[in-house]
C-alpha cells in the first residue's frame, strides 16, 4: 500500500507540474531567481567556460545583460550548454528561458520551430577553412573534397546548395560539436572545415600556428545571428528584443559600462534619448514590466554593443574579426537599432 | 454489534477468494497502467498544441536538402526526407547484419579458445573477453575511429595495394563492378547452381538413408554454384568492368569506399559483442554432459563427427536463446553511430531531418517503430531457428 501511495503522489505531482508551467516566462525567471540561458557547448569568443569555469564570450555577455535587466544581477545566469541539434528542443521544452547560441534566423525556424527571434546581434556568413599546405585559393577549387560540417545547422543546407549550384561533388563528414570538427580537421579526416566565418575565426585562433590555415574568401550565405525565445510570450520577447536594442543604442549614444549607472543615478541630462535609455525620463521600463533602470543595468553589466564586441571577438582578441557589417549604421555597418521612445 | 449487509459480505468473500482477488488486482493494475499512458500521451498532445504544434507526417515528402556520404541507393540533397530515412535504414541494417556475422564467427572461435587445453590460447581468450565486455562499447567505437582517422595516412600517402586497393584515413578504396548486359546469363547460372545444390543435397541424403552410399556433396555443390558460373563468365568474355579508384585532387574518385566510420562502428560492435557470444558458446558446450561425448566415442565415431553430430546440435539449444538477445543488443547498439557521424537511421531521420524540420515527436516515433520492427524480426527469425533445432520428442 505504501508503494501505491508513493506512485499516486508521484503521478499527482507530475500532473501539477505539467499544468503549472503555464505562467509567464518573466514570472518564472523572477521566481527561480536565475535566467536559464541556452548557449553553445563551447565556442571561444562566443560562449565558453574560462579557466575558472566562468562562461565568457559574446553570447554569454548578452545572457548576462538580459539577467541584469530582469533580475538586477548579471551573474544570476544559469548557462545551459547545447549542441546545434538540441538547442531548440531545450528552449521549447523550458530547459532554457532564452537562447543566445550563434543561431541563424530563418523563416522555418521562426515559423515552424515556433521561435521568436530577437534583433540580429551578429551579421555572419558561411566560410571555408583549409590547411594552407593544400594551396587552395577559392571555394570553387574544392571539387571532390571531404568537408567537416556540424549537423543540424543551416550551414549543412547551404553547403549542399553551394556544391550543387556549382556542379561540384563533396563528401560530407557530419560532426556534432565544434570540438569534434576541430579534431577531425586536425587529423585530416576532412580537407575543409566549414561553418560561420566567426566560428572559423574562433577555431583558427586555437591552432598553435594559425597562419598554417587559411579562410577562403568566399562567403556562401547570409547568416544573421540572433537570440531567440519561445513563441507565444510576447512580453518576454519584448524584453529580450529591447535589451539587445538598448545595447546597440547605447553604443550609438556613447553610454558605456563606466558611465551608465552614473547617468541613471543623476538628474536627467539634456539628451532626451540618453535619459529615456537610462530611465531618468519616461516610463520605458514599466511598459516592459521592468523597473526604470533596466537598460542602465544591462549596459553596466558588460558594456554597450561595441564594448562587448571588442572584448570578445574584435580585432584585439585572438579571433581578430573586424567590425565589418557589425558596425553602427552611421559607421559603415548595418546595425540600426529601433529607437527607445 | 451490527450485522454486515449481504452486499459487503459478497465483496469481502470475493476478496478472500484467491481467483477473484487475482482478477480484481489485475483489473486495477491494468487500469492504472492504461491511465498512466493516457496521461502521458494527453500531456504530450496538450503541451504540443500549447506551443502551436501538431503531429503531422507530411514533412516526409519535402526536400531533405542535406547530403549523406554513404548511400547505397540513389540519394541527393533534392531527395525527400523519406528517402533519407530509407538511406539511414539501409545503413543501419548494413552495419547490424555485418556486425552479427562477424560477431558470431569471432564469438564461436573465442568460445572454443576459452575451453582450449592450451594455457596460452585459453588465457588470451580470457583476457580479451574480460577487457572487451567490461569497457563500454561507445569507448571502443570512439577509440577505433580515432585510431583509424589519426594513424592511417591521408589520401596522398595511401597504402597502395597493386594500384587497385588503397587504404587511408578516408577509408578503404576498392574497385566497383559495373555489370554489362550479358552478365544476367552468369547470374542465371548462379541461381540454377543454387537450385541444383538444394535438390542434390536432398537427393544424396535420400540415397545415403536408403543404400548407405555417400556422394562428395560439398564438392559437387561448390562446383555447381561457383565453377559453372565462372566458366560461363569467362566464356562470355568477362561481362563485368571494374571501376578502379584513382587519386584525383583531394580524394579518390571512382570505385567503392568503405568509410572509417563504418569500419570503426562495425569492428567495435563485432569485437564487443563477440566477447559476450564467446561466453555463451562456452556455456553451451560446457552444458553438454561429458557422458554424451564418451558414449559417442565408445561407438567409434571420429572426434570431428562427435562435435558435429553430438555436441554442437545439443549445445545450440542452450546457445540460441541468449544469442538472440546479443543480436538484439548489437542491432540496437548500432545507434551509437551518432557519436562518430555514421549516417544511420538515428543520424538521418532522427537527427538531421528532425533538426531541420523541428518535428521531434514524429521523427522519434518513426525511429522507435523502426528499431522495434528490426528487433522483432531478429527475434522471430531466431525463434524460428530455435524451434527447428529443438529436441524432437518421440
Amino acid at each position: 500500500m505504501k508503494l501505491i501511495n508513493k506512485v499516486l503522489t508521484g503521478m499527482a505531482l507530475t500532473a501539477m507540474t505539467a499544468t503549472a508551467a503555464q505562467a509567464s516566462t518573466l514570472e518564472d525567471v523572477r521566481a527561480a531567481g536565475e535566467l536559464k540561458c541556452v548557449v553553445t557547448t563551447g565556442l571561444a569568443g562566443f560562449a565558453a567556460p574560462d579557466a575558472n569555469g566562468r562562461w565568457e564570450g559574446f553570447d554569454a555577455d548578452f545572457c548576462r545583460a538580459v539577467a541584469a535587466a530582469v533580475l538586477g544581477d548579471g551573474d544570476k545566469v544559469k548557462f545551459v550548454p547545447s549542441t546545434g541539434k538540441t538547442r531548440f528542443t531545450m528552449l521549447n521544452s523550458g530547459e532554457g528561458d532564452i537562447l543566445f547560441r550563434n543561431t541563424t534566423e530563418t523563416l522555418s525556424r521562426d515559423v515552424d520551430l515556433k521561435l521568436s527571434f530577437l534583433p540580429v546581434n551578429f551579421y555572419d556568413g558561411q566560410g571555408f577553412m583549409v590547411p594552407a599546405s593544400l594551396g587552395v585559393n577559392s571555394a570553387l577549387d574544392l571539387d571532390g573534397a571531404s568537408v567537416c560540417i556540424q549537423t543540424g545547422t543551416t550551414t549543412e543546407l547551404n553547403l549542399a546548395d553551394y556544391f550543387r549550384a556549382n556542379g561540384m561533388s563533396y563528401e560530407p563528414v557530419p560532426i556534432e560539436t565544434n570540438e569534434e570538427g576541430f579534431t577531425n580537421y586536425v587529423a585530416g579526416r576532412c580537407d575543409v572545415y566549414t561553418t560561420d566565418a566567426s566560428g572559423l575565426a574562433s577555431t583558427r585562433a586555437k591552432f598553435d600556428d594559425p597562419t598554417q590555415h587559411v579562410v577562403l574568401p568566399e562567403i556562401i550565405s547570409k547568416e544573421p545571428l540572433g537570440g531567440a525565445v519561445r513563441h507565444g510570450d510576447d512580453q518576454w520577447h519584448d524584453i529580450g528584443k529591447w535589451v539587445v536594442n538598448a545595447l546597440i543604442n547605447a553604443e550609438e549614444m556613447g553610454v558605456n559600462q563606466k558611465n551608465a549607472m552614473n547617468l541613471a543615478a543623476n538628474a536627467p541630462g539634456n539628451n532626451p534619448g540618453i535619459n529615456r535609455l537610462v530611465g531618468t525620463e519616461g516610463s520605458m521600463g514599466a511598459m516592459l514590466g521592468l523597473d526604470a533602470k533596466w537598460a542602465a543595468r544591462a549596459i553596466a553589466q558588460g558594456g554597450n554593443y561595441g564594448e562587448i564586441y571588442e572584448r570578445n571577438v574584435g580585432p584585439n582578441t585572438p579571433l581578430e574579426i573586424g567590425r565589418g557589417l557589425n558596425n553602427l549604421w552611421n559607421n559603415g555597418g548595418v546595425l540600426y537599432a529601433a529607437p527607445i521612445r | 454489534m451490527s450485522t454486515p449487509t449481504p452486499n459487503t459480505n459478497a465483496l469481502v468473500r470475493a476478496w478472500y477468494d484467491k481467483e477473484t482477488r487475482s482478477v480484481i488486482v489485475q483489473i486495477i493494475a491494468a487500469a492504472l497502467i492504461l491511465s498512466f499512458f493516457a496521461f502521458i500521451i494527453n500531456n504530450a498532445v496538450v503541451n504540443l498544441s500549447n506551443i502551436g504544434k501538431d503531429i503531422n507526417f507530411s514533412f516526409l515528402w519535402d526536400n531533405a536538402s542535406y547530403d549523406i556520404n554513404q548511400h547505397l541507393i540513389e540519394y541527393s540533397s533534392t531527395s525527400s526526407h523519406f528517402r533519407a530515412m530509407i538511406v539511414g535504414l539501409i545503413n543501419t541494417l548494413l552495419v547490424a547484419v555485418a556486425g552479427i556475422v562477424l560477431a558470431t564467427i569471432l564469438g564461436f572461435i573465442l568460445g572454443v579458445m576459452r575451453l582450449s587445453r592450451n594455457w596460452l590460447t585459453q588465457k588470451i581468450a580470457y583476457v580479451y573477453i574480460e577487457y572487451m565486455r567490461n569497457v563500454p562499447v561507445l569507448l571502443h567505437i570512439l577509440l577505433l575511429h580515432g585510431l583509424i582517422v589519426s594513424s592511417l595516412p591521408r589520401p596522398k600517402g595511401s597504402y597502395n595495394f597493386g594500384d587497385t586497393f588503397f587504404l587511408n584515413n578516408r577509408g578503404f578504396q576498392m574497385p566497383s563492378p559495373e555489370f554489362q548486359s550479358l552478365f544476367w546469363i552468369v547470374g542465371g547460372f548462379v541461381v540454377a547452381g543454387l537450385a541444383f545444390a538444394w535438390w542434390f543435397s536432398r537427393y544424396a541424403k535420400n540415397v545415403q538413408d536408403t543404400t548407405g552410399k555417400t556422394y562428395p556433396v560439398a564438392l559437387i555443390n561448390l562446383a555447381a554454384i561457383l565453377l559453372m558460373p565462372l566458366v560461363v563468365y569467362f566464356a562470355l568474355g568477362s561481362p563485368i568492368e571494374w571501376d578502379v579508384p584513382a587519386l584525383k585532387g583531394f580524394n579518390f574518385k571512382g570505385g567503392m569506399v568503405v568509410r572509417p566510420e563504418f569500419i570503426a562502428l562495425w569492428l567495435a560492435l563485432s569485437l564487443y559483442t563477440a566477447a559476450f557470444i564467446g561466453e555463451i558458446v562456452r556455456a553451451g558446450i560446457v552444458a553438454i554432459d561429458h557422458g554424451q561425448t564418451e558414449a559417442a566415442q565408445a561407438l567409434g565415431i571420429s572426434n570431428s563427427r562427435v562435435l558435429k553430430l553430438v555436441v554442437i546440435p545439443q549445445g545450440l539449444r542452450v546457445i540460441i536463446p541468449p544469442l538472440t538477445s546479443q543480436y538484439l543488443n548489437l542491432a540496437k547498439n548500432s545507434s551509437l553511430a551518432l557519436a562518430i557521424g555514421y549516417m544511420d537511421i538515428v543520424a538521418t531521420i532522427g537527427g538531421i531531418s528532425l533538426n531541420q524540420t523541428g518535428r521531434e515527436m514524429e521523427c522519434m516515433l518513426i525511429v522507435m517503430a523502426i528499431y522495434l520492427i528490426i528487433s522483432l524480426l531478429i527475434s522471430s527469425g531466431m525463434n524460428w531457428y530455435n524451434d527447428r533445432i529443438r529436441l524432437v520428442e518421440r
